[in-house]
């Protein structure tokens, strides 16, 4: 199957979206970033670090578990429950401005929960959207500020998001 | 997960593990300052109990309204029960207003058995007679484990009244499943005929079974189930069986005191251990909340075949 973006340019796409996140955002002093477990949380470290490295400030960074805010946790007929973990956020959200940071866009159902999720921890005076793939395909009017790689796939495909924190390689590649 | 949680007995280690991993997460909505998920908005989940009970009750609708369930509680000494309605009655009648779990507490052992062989919602079992307390086990393993790396090989020595506990009977299950080297002490009189076949080490020496023990777990004497006369006194218990200062002093260092409450002062466990720094009874009750709102998410998804 079709291997659609390697390490390199993973890296180099997140790159490009921490100097987009510096340039649309002046000061970075309000900033924060939240990764939607569970790729969007590497995702979220490695754009922490790569903003340090390009101006030597530290972005507090966090990690958001939506399960419990799912839309379909008591709907399905079959199956084991989807596995819960842990929400870990150590700062006050209040009046920062919030990336948020998760692998695919897909029909926006998991941000819709995160939305809901992060709003119950305070106010930000906003919340941004980071995804690394936009695959189309949306059930509700969501949108991301940034984009890795607009993605055009069929539903009955799949996007496979690979990351070396948690997979042992950076590539994201489409099945079916 | 299977339909309902009936006790220990029907669980594997998997699932004791899924349980209180699930739990972990749990943990951190009760430090949020909203501590309210909306996972179960739209699930009703009736709370029947038929024996007093402030912890187990206050935990089970704490966890629920945590996870945004609509609960109600049905305290028996103002209900039809009192009108000699039978478990089973009262059982379809609620039943025919179409909860999705019922929570009961019995004082008969099996009667959580006998709801769900009636009832299409999940069944949960909050303590039946002298069988089981599935939930008040997990929590104790939930303790244990925030206080050691693994439970298999500690060793944990239970020591009180083993004969009319179900907190020892899921707590004996649990601990073996998972590969705890089980101690169990008591006054001959208080113990099970046979106890000793589920793979347990028994003794009448308290100090034999404390020796060494990462982990004691005191069990109230039952005076509400005790027909007869078990022992001679109750000082007299409190000094051969009770846990006093002297016998944890002698304990090993970093030893975890856990007791599954109420606490009857100066009987079974001394006051200033029960408050000294050993002493875990508080965080049993603060996990229980999260232990519970595991077990409800876990039991309200589908229910996988063959089930």
């Amino acid at each position: 199957m079709p291997v659609v973006m390697d390490a390199d340019r993973i890296g180099r796409t997140l790159a490009r979206i921490a100097h987009e996140i510096l340039e649309r955002n002046r000061g970075v002093d309000e900033l924060a970033l939240v990764g939607i477990r569970t790729r969007g949380v590497p995702l979220a470290r490695r754009l922490a670090g790569m903003i340090r490295d390009i101006n030597g400030h530290e972005v507090p960074t966090g990690a958001l578990d939506i399960t419990l805010y799912r839309d379909d946790v008591t709907r399905h007929a079959l199956g084991a429950q989807p596995v819960v973990r842990s929400t870990d956020i150590p700062f006050s959200i209040d009046d920062r401005r919030i990336l948020l940071v998760d692998d695919v866009l897909y029909t926006g159902r998991t941000i819709r929960a995160a939305l809901d999720a992060l709003i119950e921890f305070g106010r930000p005076r906003s919340i941004q959207l980071i995804v690394l793939v936009d695959r189309g395909h949306r059930e509700l009017p969501i949108k991301a500020d940034y984009v890795g790689k607009n993605l055009p796939t069929a539903s009955s495909q799949s996007v496979q998001v690979r990351l070396t924190e948690i997979d042992g390689q950076d590539e994201v590649e489409i099945q079916g | 997960m299977k339909k309902d949680l009936l006790g220990i007995a029907d669980l594997s280690p998997e699932e004791i593990y899924q349980i209180l991993d699930t739990a972990e997460a749990m943990r951190e909505i009760g430090e949020r300052p909203i501590k309210k998920v909306p996972t179960l908005r739209g699930k009703t989940i009736v709370n029947l109990f038929y024996e007093p009970s402030t912890r187990t009750r206050t935990s089970f609708e704490i966890a629920e309204k945590r996870l945004s369930a609509d609960t109600l509680n049905i305290a028996v000494a103002t209900s039809s029960v009192l009108k000699g309605e039978t478990l089973a009655d009262t059982a379809m009648n609620i039943e025919a207003m179409a909860p999705d779990m019922i929570v009961l507490r019995h004082a008969s052992s099996g009667a959580c058995h006998l709801l769900s062989r009636i009832c299409r919602s999940r069944i949960i079992n909050a303590g039946d007679g002298m069988h089981e307390h599935p939930t008040q086990a997990l929590l104790d393993a939930f303790t244990i484990r925030q206080h050691n790396q693994y439970i298999d090989r500690l060793k944990v020595a239970i020591v009180g009244d083993l004969l009319h506990s179900r907190v020892l009977r899921s707590n004996v299950l649990l601990l073996t499943k998972l590969g705890a080297d089980v101690w169990l002490s008591g006054p001959p009189t208080l113990m099970p005929p046979g106890i000793e076949r589920v793979g347990v080490h028994v003794t009448t020496s308290v100090d034999e079974a404390v020796a060494d023990a990462d982990v004691i777990m005191m069990l109230r004497i039952q005076q509400e189930r005790m027909q007869g006369s078990f022992f001679p006194s109750l000082r007299e218990y409190f000094n051969v069986f009770g846990m006093t200062a002297e016998r944890v002093r002698r304990a090993k260092p970093g030893v975890i005191i856990m007791h599954p409450g109420p606490i009857n002062r100066g009987v079974e466990i001394a006051s200033e251990v029960a408050d000294g720094p050993y002493s875990v009874i508080l965080e049993q009750v603060a996990n229980g909340v999260a232990v519970r709102m595991a077990v409800l998410y876990l039991l309200a998804g589908g229910v996988e075949e063959g089930d």
